[in-house]
């Protein structure tokens, strides 16, 4: 098995007395899709925010190919290869398609700072920007601005951000939140074409169990800010603890 | 981006060169001493409001300290020309002293407060812009106090000086406007003035001009994304202060004089602020035609509004309404109405109608 690429030890963050992440220890190695599942408020989005840098760990770590980043900011943690996609629409509403993807490519080829030449002189930037809008059939709505777009198409940008940036793990938050059941497929088939590169970590939080069965190499369950259980989709599915707490079986948990 | 192609894109760019011609044949076309005045005052504030809208337009950084910024500039030229005499080294050594305590003042507020909420970086540049201008009427034996500093620019620039001469050693003229030093000191002024402002044209076009946009738009994305949003702002703050700052010195050399009222009042914050909203923030454009409506209403709605009182007399409470008196209500009231039908600004309104397929 390949060295893990992204490390939580103990990892907890409180906010007063309320511990949403507690003490979780999980290892993330390249080639393998990790979905994520719990009820509402079991701590997903939280714990991708600590590994992200969204929110500053209480205590624990975050480590990237055996670098602790714990303290790093998210600019920095993506400079580093972990790619962030949230579950609410975050893009740049009033920037054009193309400009939203130009953005994240430029600013993982470091030419933010650039200040003398125009934009359009960066034509491998544009290029590159333009392939990733076929990739992601967004090719038609380019020059509209992202605030334009309809539901599907901004989830649909939204993964595309991510790609843009190249990273070396991809964290989606419920991409096909709000979506119809004729774009999901869509957004599906491109993590599906990230898993296929097995150089590639791919972190997902998701509802949804048919995609969860599509997807999932493994399948991890937190449960009140804890990691409840941890394995194959087949095993963890079908165990018990986990038909409790996930399926709302009233029996309840010791 | 999505604006390209407009048709009041097109008409606002062509209203700019229109207006850059008629700066640049100014003392041409008009020949008296006030119009220059205007024209320089014009040239001035087009780079102070494009600079601020680096900040409030592009990045969406709101900050009152840019006339404590623009105040460095000139009372460091201010001060080095009335202690050493009128000369170029003054200058000089001026602004670069402006530039480096503009810097000094950027970047500690930067750092120390850009991570905070828009609203306390606001207090906090309002608070320093304060003490600065209470420091600058105190500290009267470097700065003059309340009754500023009155010197001498360099030699170029004084009004016997003669650029060209004829055949008789008089200074020339080329349809009535003498080449004096006067005509020199204008030009120095428009020169500064265009260059900064078409570096700073190039600024909001380049890659980093799209990271700010992208800050303004969406702070967190832009951070997740892998850009270092607290760096790009104090940078872009140090930038807008230094062009500021550079705007001071040069409008002190046109001016001979420096006071807090020329440099660093409250009463230019908020026409800088007022130029910049009714212009069209997010558009260097909308800079141009906020400063030169501004700067004209404020130096010729009295007169307008006291020829139009002259000719009404006889009717009843018209020429009341109109005395020249009464300039302020009716800038104000011609405020009101051009937010309500330009709510982006005059550029930024006008730059999406026409839109073409």
């Amino acid at each position: 098995m390949s060295e893990p690429s992204l490390v939580t030890r103990d990892l907890t963050i409180r906010f007063g007395g309320h511990v949403a992440v507690n003490n979780v220890s999980c290892a993330f190695r390249p080639g393998e899709l990790t979905v994520i599942v719990g009820p509402n408020g079991a701590g997903k989005t939280t714990y991708f925010n600590l590994m992200s840098g969204q929110l500053p760990a209480s205590s624990g770590q975050v480590l990237k190919d055996g670098v602790d980043i714990t303290r790093m900011s998210p600019s920095a943690r993506a400079q580093r290869g972990i790619g962030r996609a949230f579950q609410l629409t975050n893009l740049f509403p009033q920037l054009s398609v193309l400009e939203n993807i130009r953005l994240a490519v430029q600013a993982r080829s470091g030419d933010g700072w650039r200040m003398l030449r125009p934009v359009g002189h960066f034509r491998r930037l544009t290029e590159k920007a333009e392939r990733y809008l076929e990739e992601t059939r967004l090719t038609k709505v380019a020059h509209q601005p992202a605030a334009n777009l309809p539901h599907g198409d901004q989830r649909k940008l939204e993964v595309a951000l991510l790609m843009a940036m190249e990273p070396d793990i991809y964290m989606f938050d419920e991409p096909t939140a709000g979506m119809s059941l004729d774009h999901a497929p869509d957004v599906l088939e491109l993590i599906a074409g990230i898993k296929a590169d097995t150089s590639k970590t791919v972190l997902l939080v998701e509802h949804k169990m048919d995609v969860v069965r599509a997807l999932a190499d493994r399948i991890i369950v937190l449960h009140n800010g804890e990691l409840l259980a941890d394995g194959e989709p087949a095993e963890v599915m079908g165990s018990r603890i986990v038909r409790d707490v996930y399926l709302g079986t009233s029996e309840g948990v010791a | 981006m999505s604006n390209k192609s407009t048709t009041g894109a097109l008409a606002i760019k062509g209203i700019v060169a229109l207006i850059g011609a008629l700066l640049l044949f100014a003392p041409f076309l008009f020949q008296d001493v006030r119009s220059l005045e205007v024209a320089a005052r014009i040239c001035i504030f087009i780079v102070l409001v494009a600079s601020f809208d680096l900040l409030i337009g592009y990045t969406g950084i709101v900050s009152f300290a840019h006339t404590m910024f623009f105040g460095f500039g000139a009372y460091g030229a201010a001060i080095l020309l009335k202690e050493m005499g009128p000369g170029w080294t003054p200058v000089i050594l001026g602004g670069l002293a402006g530039v480096a305590v503009s810097l000094v003042f950027a970047v500690a507020i930067g750092l120390l407060s850009l991570r905070v909420k828009a609203i306390f970086f606001a207090m906090i540049t309002l608070a320093a812009a304060s003490v600065v201008l209470v420091l600058a009427s105190q500290l009267s034996q470097f700065t003059g106090g309340e009754d500023g500093i009155t010197y001498r620019a360099p030699d170029l620039f004084k009004p016997a000086t003669k650029i060209f001469t004829d055949a008789d050693g008089k200074v020339l003229s080329l349809w009535g406007v003498k080449f004096n030093g006067k005509l020199a000191a204008y030009y120095f002024v428009f020169a500064c003035s265009l260059v900064l402002f078409l570096l700073m044209l190039r600024f909001v076009a380049s890659p980093l001009g799209t990271v700010l946009k992208a800050i303004r738009e969406n702070e967190a994305r832009a951070e997740a994304i892998g850009y270092k949003v607290v760096a790009y702002r104090t940078f872009i703050f140090c930038l807008s202060a230094t062009i500021a700052s550079l705007a001071g010195t040069v409008y002190a050399v046109w001016l001979k004089y420096t006071g807090p009222d020329t440099s660093l009042s409250f009463a230019i914050m908020i026409d800088i602020l007022l130029m910049v909203v009714i212009g069209g923030m997010g558009t260097m454009w909308g800079a141009v035609i906020g400063a030169v409506l501004m700067v004209v209403a404020q130096y010729y709605l009295r007169d307008l509004m006291g020829v139009a009182s002259e000719a009404l007399t006889g009717v009843p409470l018209l020429p009341e309404l109109l005395a020249p008196d009464r300039w302020l209500f009716w800038l104000g009231l011609i405020f009101i109405l051009l937010v309500y039908f330009f709510p982006k600004g005059i550029a930024g309104t006008a730059m999406e109608k026409g839109a073409r397929a």
